[in-house]
């Protein structure tokens, strides 16, 4: 039987884990809900950039700009984002597990968050940046990771872009997803925002647009503003999974704590009634003798 | 008197929403005035100010580069920054032109470097311009 001093110290250190990480789940908690305001707050933005993308799609002949263009995939770039820090259950695992099936011979990759980049330096792969952000990312500091993207698309070194990152689908699920983001094409440009339907087009408001100073020159504009927005808004999304899956991990990680304190409780007090019986025993034992 | 609605949206917030009775942006092509009624347009804007008429008096945003969208009844400015003017930080704004400044004199930059830099500046010189503007 363990010495009840032990058992003491051991309850008390396990307490001190359990408020660590019950401090770590509310954080996380008030974070995630931050984190999702902030993918929220991009809506009004997509519902505009929809309208216009699909008002200028009846204007130009498609393949017309070279973000549009489908070219043979000789070469792809995958910006993979995962969290800078730990203690967020499964999340980056599952997203690296994904990683890891991807051909890594003519896979490039663009790293943003610690995890992502250590496991792409770890394992070899060929990695040709790596972006740190904070918390809170601002759209501008996720510009500078897409516009990386969108020049090596640019410049021919690559043929497709995907994003890589876990997706948020609710507080306890997050689903990694890959996501081909260049060349753009038709049907996810019509799709920036579901919602975007529901805003009259321009043949509800029999409206045709003036284009200054022209159609194709608005376009090459657009675009690239598309492909900066889409990772800003996944970049968020990953955000609020990671805020979410730290929440539930350590929730879990309080309970586990709780029900250990519970059971060494338990044997304390067996070990305590031990003792004191033991110590009766010996009285009596004792005093029979002397008698 | 006849009213637009105004929105300015950035991806990270509605910046601005409500009726006005003009609004002046910069162009790609040189300032433009909207007044109701204008015809449908699109164009392409740029970092600068963008001077709101409204009932109650002229609001003033720094803007980024972005577009602009034009109803018979409605303008969507969309940009990847809008500030008003209460809250641009004048200090901040002219350190990031020293600083920009700065890099363009003293260090060599590659293309790309030099077009996020320029960015950068005309972004603050646009912030420092609306809060100047109306100081005085």
């Amino acid at each position: 039987m363990a010495n009840t001093r032990d058992i003491r110290r051991r309850i008390k250190s396990v307490k001190n884990t359990a408020q660590i990480t019950k401090a770590m789940q509310m954080v996380a908690a008030s974070k995630m809900r931050k984190a999702q305001q902030a993918a929220l707050a991009g809506h009004p933005y997509s519902q505009v950039l929809n309208r216009v993308l699909v008002s200028l799609r009846d204007m130009v002949s498609a393949d017309s700009h070279p973000l549009l263009e489908v070219r043979p995939i000789k070469k792809t770039l995958v910006l993979l984002v995962t969290s800078d820090k730990g203690l967020c259950g499964a999340l980056n695992t599952n997203v690296l597990r994904e990683t890891a099936q991807l051909d890594q011979e003519n896979t490039l990759f663009v790293a943003s968050g610690k995890k992502g980049a250590s496991f792409l330096a770890r394992t070899g792969r060929n990695m040709i940046a790596d972006f740190a952000l904070p918390d809170n990312p601002t759209f501008l500091q996720t510009k500078a990771i897409s516009k990386f993207c969108l020049e090596k698309f640019l410049s021919g070194e690559v043929d497709r872009v995907d994003v890589l990152y876990p997706k948020f689908v609710n507080t306890l699920v997050q689903k990694p997803l890959i996501v081909t983001l260049l060349p753009i094409t038709d049907e996810k440009a019509a799709g920036v925002s579901p919602t975007g339907a529901d805003h009259p087009s321009n043949e509800a408001t029999g409206a045709q647009y003036l284009f200054e100073p022209d159609a194709d020159e608005v376009l090459n504009s657009v675009l690239p503003y598309y492909f900066h927005f889409e990772v800003f808004q996944m970049i968020l999304d990953a955000r609020a999974s990671e805020q979410s899956a730290r929440m539930v991990a350590m929730k879990s990680a309080t309970d586990n704590a709780k029900s250990l304190v519970k059971d060494l409780t338990l044997e304390y007090n067996k070990a305590r009634q031990a003792s004191i019986t033991t110590e009766l025993l010996e009285i009596t034992t004792a005093q029979m003798a002397l008698a | 008197m006849n009213s637009l609605q105004l929105e300015i949206v950035t991806p990270e917030a509605r910046v601005f929403t409500g009726s006005a009775q003009m609004v002046i942006a910069p162009g790609s092509e040189g300032g433009l005035g909207i007044l109701p009624d204008h015809m449908p347009l699109m164009t392409e804007i740029l970092p600068g100010e963008v001077l709101v008429t409204t009932e109650d008096g002229e609001l003033s945003f720094a803007v980024g580069g972005g577009f602009l969208e034009v109803l018979p009844d409605r303008v969507s400015i969309l940009t990847d920054m809008a500030l008003v003017e209460s809250e641009i930080d004048e200090k901040a704004a002219e350190e990031a032109v020293a600083r920009a400044e700065k890099e363009m004199r003293d260090k060599v930059l590659s293309s790309e470097e030099l077009a996020t830099v320029q960015a950068s500046l005309l972004r603050s010189l646009a912030q420092l311009h609306v809060k100047r503007r109306t100081h005085r």
